[in-house]
């Protein structure tokens, strides 16, 4: 808008400027957290239905109940976009820091959400709280399959294989659990597999140098096809002893588990997520705090570095890349034995990509990683809560939004990210 | 430590790099080994560091022999070394740059995965910074500190090791004048407390200024030993094999009118931060303009906008009056611009190309070269033959591939094909860099013929010796900036200080401005 009028300008400025077109990203973030404002107003506030939004707080069967919140679709919204606008022009007219930033990003997405979740339950209940556990479930594989990201890429090597890992692990976990009956066993097969799978990328990465997306995404085909063809051949065949595996069940964590709201989310699932902190912790701890971690970095930073002080870089970039394999075979194994149970062709459905961008989205740390897991957990969750409910949006649209959310997540918030320097680069020894 | 290799040699393919090499460093000596890019110095320091092993040779220290086979050997027999392109992690701080790979922990668990102990990291840095006055503050990002600290966080690293032998390897390539200053006198305080040094070089000033002995490498061979009282010419003719003028002959400049007049040109680095904050200047018929300055202060910036190949953000540049900003860089050259480019592999050729198809490049779509759609390629051929001849381009044939050439070699070609057509205005970046002394003086002759013929030359260079030998007129840039002009007569310790940012009232412009002005300003 404010572009169109330059030509009223002196015209003696500057003669030579017509190459500096670009919005800057400051403009274009604001921009983007105006017309969240705007759709607020006008897209769920203006066209609410009547009838409260009930929004759930508590699941059934929950020992302190928490009435449910009752919000008016049409308000909402407008006080929420009101709101976001008041952010935008927050964000274009103030010098914001690092923090205030962030916050405002959140809010006004947060904000967004909020008035989106009332205008599609206008006159319905819809659980909060069952929202929020399934999407801390849902970001299980995606936290593990982004941790494994974590682990090669900072020791220098792109594993583009997550997606494939994730799906052997979820293939040899529903498998071996299934024909030895015992969950644990299964667990152990999916990690090794993933392993196994991390191994591959290994030896061909490292080994031989040979490209390492290229190897990745042969990998990933690699995998996509041999388990649909062990599926086709041999697990629907024998679908009763080799494809039908229990799921490991819920565990309650004492106390905990019975905090109003927190509680369900985040302490009362499968071994799976108390696996995930488990794994997230010390990898987070493992890179940033220990002798281990520095040298992975160094790795994958400065290899050529690394090696003139004794450290072993072949070595190290072994290990990473399979203990990567080994987590998100784990991750991968979610997806049968940790929550549907039986294998089907493709489960893992692009959550290893999902993973990548996750990767990019915490600028490579475990911690960040995680964040960007549960967003699009979220809004897989979203998703699905949304069919349910039914909506007059199409469902192809529905299943559209993690990918959707992936792609402006990564291109708009993820602002200039700097990988680990010798990401990708195979290191051949002089 | 009393080092001594005996018969080190080491073969690449049909090259050899190292042919029966002796030498012998005694214990709290600087030992300076000198010789041109390519003569095996690197090979012989990587072999002794266990980086390559030798085909044949020994090492001893203190009489007995060892055997390398990764640095750590060497590490634990208390060599340590400084590379010429500095073994530290950007992104680290110096004191976790100084420990790794011989890090303290506290310990946690029983696989070694102990927590790392920061505060004794900091406290070893501390200790060896103090005793040898290595000022450094420990906790600071290696990217961010200038190379001259960074050198000093490498000498660190060595010293905790317990290193009693240092091998600099061409340590001052990168320095500014003050900084060669500090690590001289770090080097001294070493030699002091006993240790060695093996200082590799190929600058004959700093060897007579510093070394105890001085062997002289030529073509992978000692070709002598030589007191540090010898002279310039005669270090120089032992490391080429032949008598070498160092300084070109040059008359007094017999100026002309402009050819070059830069107004006020800003330009932005590849990051978009300004690089070039608003220079002007002029360069006349017959003048050569050097540009002195350290390493990454705007001058690739500068020549890159003068060629085209970077829009300028605001200001004009006019080759003989006619105004080239925004200009394509075809136009520029077709305009009478030659240009050598610093880095002469990535820029100034084609490497996969043959010499004859790289001597070429910038006519071949232009009559006789072409005739048509096709190329004529006995012109080429024969044009290429003669250049070959006039430059003294040392290749197996017209033929080969310009990587298969010496760094010299190739900068020769590139010489070749700027001065081949008619060249009002010559701009040279860091023409001579990694280029051996006899192509250096090659160069540098050709420059001043330009030069005498009657065309404008702007030298870029941060070789203190190339600008002082080639330039009518110096410009010294320090972050962005034109700081001063001065005649060719000025002394080395002001250039330095200028080079440094010491000039009076520098600065100032500079740091107002911190980010580029956005795109739109607010109406």
């Amino acid at each position: 808008m404010t572009t169109t009028l330059a030509p009223s300008l002196p015209p003696a400025a500057s003669p030579r400027t017509r190459r500096r077109r670009r919005v800057d990203k400051k403009t274009l973030g604001g921009l983007v957290i105006g017309v969240l404002g705007l759709v607020d107003i006008v897209g769920f506030g203006l066209e609410a239905r009547s009838g409260d939004a009930r929004l759930g707080l508590t699941l059934a069967g929950a020992s302190v109940h928490l009435s449910p919140l009752k919000l008016p679709p049409g308000p909402t919204a407008i006080v929420a976009g009101v709101i976001t606008l008041v952010l935008a022009a927050l964000w274009l007219r103030a010098e914001l820091g690092k923090l205030a930033r962030r916050a405002v990003i959140v809010g006004s997405g947060m904000l967004f959400m909020l008035s989106f979740l009332c205008w599609a339950s206008s006159g319905k209940t819809m659980s909060l709280v069952g929202l929020l556990q399934s999407s801390v479930d849902r970001s299980i594989p995606i936290v593990l399959g982004a941790l494994a990201g974590c682990l090669c890429e900072r020791a220098g090597v792109v594993n583009i294989a997550i997606e494939g890992q994730l799906l052997f692990g979820a293939f040899a976990g529903a498998m071996v659990a299934s024909a030895s009956h015992s969950l644990y066993l299964g667990l152990v097969a999916a990690a090794l597999a993933g392993a196994l799978l991390g191994l591959i990328l290994a030896l061909f990465a490292i080994r031989y140098a040979v490209n390492q997306i290229v190897v990745g995404v042969v990998l990933n085909v690699l995998a996509t096809g041999l388990t649909g063809y062990l599926y086709d051949r041999v697990l629907v065949k024998y679908q009763n002893t080799l494809n039908s595996p229990a799921v490991f069940s819920r565990i309650s964590i004492p106390l905990l588990s019975k905090i109003p709201i927190v509680g369900p989310v985040l302490f009362d699932s499968s071994i799976f997520l108390y696996l995930t902190y488990v794994i997230l912790v010390a990898v987070q701890i493992g890179l940033f705090r220990t002798r281990w971690g520095l040298r992975v970095r160094a790795v994958g930073e400065h290899p050529v570095a690394a090696e003139t002080v004794g450290i072993r870089v072949l070595g190290i970039r072994y290990a990473n890349v399979m203990l990567g394999g080994l987590v998100a075979g784990i991750g991968g194994a979610y997806l049968t034995i940790g929550s549907v149970g039986p294998f089907g062709k493709n489960v893992s459905s692009g959550k290893g990509f999902i993973a990548l961008a996750a990767v990019i989205f915490g600028r490579w740390t475990p911690i960040g990683a995680m964040f960007g897991a549960l967003l699009f957990g979220f809004a897989d969750a979203v998703q699905n809560i949304l069919s349910v409910l039914g909506t007059s949006i199409p469902s192809d649209f529905l299943l559209m939004i993690p990918y959707v959310a992936t792609i402006v997540v990564v291109a708009g918030m993820v602002g200039r990210v700097r990988p680990p320097k010798a990401d990708g680069q195979p290191y051949v020894k002089s | 430590m009393k080092l001594e290799l005996r018969g080190i040699t080491k073969r690449f393919g049909s090259v050899v790099a190292n042919d029966h090499i002796d030498l012998t460093v005694e214990p709290g000596q600087i030992h300076a080994l000198l010789g041109e890019n390519g003569a095996g110095k690197s090979t012989l320091m990587n072999i002794l560091y266990g980086l390559t092993r030798p085909d044949e040779g020994e090492i001893l220290i203190d009489e007995s022999p060892v055997a390398f086979t990764r640095p750590k050997d060497a590490i634990a027999a208390g060599i340590g070394m400084v590379h010429q392109h500095f073994m530290l992690v950007p992104v680290f701080t110096v004191a976790e740059n100084v420990v790794l790979g011989d890090e303290r922990t506290r310990r946690l668990g029983p696989l070694g995965f102990g927590l790392l102990d920061r505060r004794r990291a900091r406290e070893d840095v501390l200790r060896v910074s103090q005793r040898f006055g290595l000022t450094v503050d420990p906790d600071a990002l290696v990217e961010n500190l200038p190379v001259g600290v960074q050198q000093r966080v490498e000498i660190i690293k060595a010293l905790l090791r317990d290193a009693t032998l240092l091998i600099l390897d061409e340590p001052t390539a990168v320095l500014t004048p003050g900084e060669t200053e500090d690590l001289f006198a770090v080097m001294r305080s070493l030699k002091e407390s006993g240790h060695s040094i093996v200082f590799i070089t190929h600058k004959l000033n700093e060897v007579q200024q510093m070394a105890d002995t001085i062997t002289v490498i030529r073509q992978g061979k000692v070709v002598g030993s030589m007191p540090p009282t010898a002279s310039d010419e005669e270090l120089a003719a032992r490391m080429v094999g032949r008598a070498v003028r160092l300084a070109p002959e040059k008359a007094a400049a017999t100026l002309g009118e402009i050819v070059l007049s830069v107004e006020s040109l800003t330009v932005s680095d590849d990051l978009g931060n300004t690089a070039v904050r608003g220079v002007s200047f002029d360069i006349k018929a017959g003048e050569i303009l050097g540009i002195a300055g350290v390493q990454g202060n705007g001058q690739t910036e500068l020549c890159e906008a003068l060629v085209g190949l970077r829009p300028a953000v605001d200001g004009r540049f006019a080759v003989r009056g006619r105004d080239l900003t925004g200009h394509a860089t075809r136009e520029i050259l077709h305009a009478g611009v030659g240009y050598v480019p610093e880095d002469r592999q990535a820029e100034g050729l084609v490497t996969e190309f043959t010499v004859a198809e790289n001597l070429a490049l910038d006519r071949y779509d232009q009559p006789p070269y072409s005739k048509g759609l096709a190329l004529n390629l006995d012109v080429m051929n024969a044009a290429a033959t003669d250049q070959v001849k006039q430059f003294d381009i040392r290749t197996e044939s017209i033929g080969s591939p310009a990587s298969s050439l010496s760094g010299g070699n190739q900068q020769k070609v590139v010489v070749a094909r700027e001065l081949s057509r008619s060249v009002g205005l010559l701009i040279a970046s860091q023409p001579t860099r990694g280029v051996d002394v006899g192509s250096i003086e090659f160069v540098h002759r050709r420059i001043v013929e330009v030069r005498n013929q009657g065309s404008a030359v702007l030298l870029v260079s941060t070789e203190l010796d190339e600008i002082a030998a080639l330039a009518d007129r110096i410009a010294v840039m320090y972050e962005g900036e034109i700081v001063a002009m001065r005649s060719a007569d000025v002394s080395r310790e002001e250039l330095g200080l200028l080079m440094a940012g010491g000039g009076a009232g520098a600065g100032a412009s500079a740091s107002a401005a911190g980010e580029p002005a956005s795109a739109a300003a607010p109406a």
